[in-house]
C-alpha cells in the first residue's frame, strides 16, 4: 500500500517533464507525432548546447521545432529534415553524427578503450591464474 | 617497468587531450555555409515594411550581412564599430534583425546611429535558420559571385575586421572602397 502512494508520488514529482513544451496541438496522426518527438530529441539546440531542441525553451529551438513540424506536416521524411538542419547547420546540430572522416575518432573511441579493457582484463586474469596455481604465500604472512 | 610507465603515458594521453579540448571555444560552429552560395532571401525592410530587402539587391556586391537584434547585447557592443566601418564605406552592410520588435529596432538605429544601407526585418527567424544562425551578434562577408566568403560569430573587433575581413575585402575588390561594378 505505501509502495503505491510513494510510486504515486513519484509520478507526480515528474509531472512537469509532461508538460508539452510547443504551443502548437500535437500532430492528430500518432505516428507521425512519434517519429516528430523521436526527430526532436535527437537535435541539438545551438544556444544550449547539451540539451536537445525538445528539453530547450532557447526561442531558436522553437523556431526550429516549428520549422521540423511544418516540414513534417507537409510530409517531408526524417532524412529530409536532417538534410535540411545539416545543410544550415553543419553535423553538430546532430546528436547521432555520421561516421565520416572527422567523427571515426568520436565512434571509435569507445570500441577502442573497450578493447584496451578486454587486453587489461585477460591479462589480469592470466596472471592471476598462474598465481594461484604456484600456491602463493598466505595473506597473513604478507600483511605482518 | 611496463607497469611504471602505462601510467605515464595514459595520463600523458589524457592530458594532450585535455590541452586540446579546453582550449577550443565550445561556442563556435563553424559553418556549412563557407564557401557556398549564400541562401536567398526576401523579407520587408525595417525601416519600410512595404518594400523589400533580399538577395537580389545584395547580389553582385562584396558586402556585409550583419545580424542583430536588440536584445542581443553583443550587438550594442560592436555598434559603434559598424557605424564607423558604414562612415569609412568600404563595404555596403546589410542588416538582418532577428527576432525584434519593429519599434524597438527603430528606436535603437535613430540613437545608435544606422550603419546599414537597408535592414531585413525577420520577425520569426525563418531567413536566420535558413542562414545557420544561432547567436547574435553575426556577420557574414560575401562575394560578388554570392557565396560566402567569411561568418563571424562574437561582436565585431577591430582586430577581427584587420585580420579575417579586410583580407578577404581587399582579395575581393582589389581596391578600397570596393568597386560597385566589377571593372570589365
Amino acid at each position: 500500500m505505501i509502495r503505491r502512494h510513494l510510486i504515486a508520488f513519484g509520478c507526480v514529482l515528474f509531472l512537469g517533464t509532461a508538460w508539452a513544451i510547443d504551443p502548437e496541438p500535437p500532430f492528430e496522426n500518432s505516428a507521425l507525432e512519434a517519429s516528430y518527438q523521436a526527430l526532436i530529441n535527437e537535435v541539438r539546440c545551438l544556444v544550449c548546447q547539451n540539451q536537445t531542441i525538445a528539453d530547450s525553451n532557447a526561442p531558436l529551438a522553437s523556431d526550429l521545432r516549428r520549422e521540423i513540424r511544418q516540414m513534417m506536416g507537409e510530409g517531408a521524411t526524417r532524412g529530409e529534415v536532417t538534410q535540411f538542419l545539416v545543410a544550415r547547420y553543419g553535423d553538430f546540430v546532430l546528436y547521432r553524427p555520421p561516421f565520416q572522416s572527422t567523427t571515426w575518432a568520436l565512434w571509435g573511441a569507445p570500441v577502442f578503450l573497450l578493447a584496451i579493457g578486454a587486453v587489461v582484463f585477460v591479462r589480469i586474469l592470466r596472471a592471476r591464474m598462474s598465481q594461484s596455481l604456484e600456491e602463493s604465500e598466505p595473506l597473513d604472512e604478507i600483511a605482518s | 617497468m611496463w607497469r611504471y610507465l602505462m601510467p605515464i603515458g595514459i595520463f600523458v594521453v589524457l592530458a594532450a587531450f585535455f590541452v586540446r579540448g579546453l582550449s577550443l571555444n565550445p561556442r563556435y560552429v563553424p559553418s556549412p555555409l563557407l564557401g557556398k552560395d549564400a541562401p536567398e532571401f526576401e523579407l520587408p525592410r525595417l525601416k519600410d515594411p512595404g518594400a523589400s530587402l533580399g538577395s537580389q539587391d545584395i547580389e553582385g556586391k562584396v558586402a556585409l550581412l550583419n545580424v542583430w537584434a536588440t536584445w542581443c547585447v553583443g550587438c550594442r557592443q560592436e555598434h559603434g564599430l559598424l557605424v564607423e566601418l558604414a562612415e569609412a564605406n568600404d563595404v555596403p552592410i546589410y542588416g538582418l534583425n532577428w527576432k525584434d520588435d519593429r519599434g524597438a529596432a527603430l528606436g535603437w538605429l535613430s540613437s545608435l546611429g544606422d550603419p546599414y544601407v537597408a535592414s531585413a526585418f525577420d520577425e520569426l527567424g525563418e531567413v536566420a535558420i535558413d542562414w545557420g544562425v544561432y547567436g547574435a551578434p553575426e556577420t557574414f562577408l560575401l562575394a560578388r559571385d554570392g557565396t560566402v566568403l567569411y561568418k563571424h560569430i562574437a561582436p565585431l573587433t577591430r582586430e577581427v575586421w584587420a585580420s579575417e575581413f579586410l583580407p578577404r575585402i581587399v582579395e575581393q575588390c582589389g581596391s578600397l572602397p570596393c568597386p560597385l561594378v566589377e571593372s570589365e
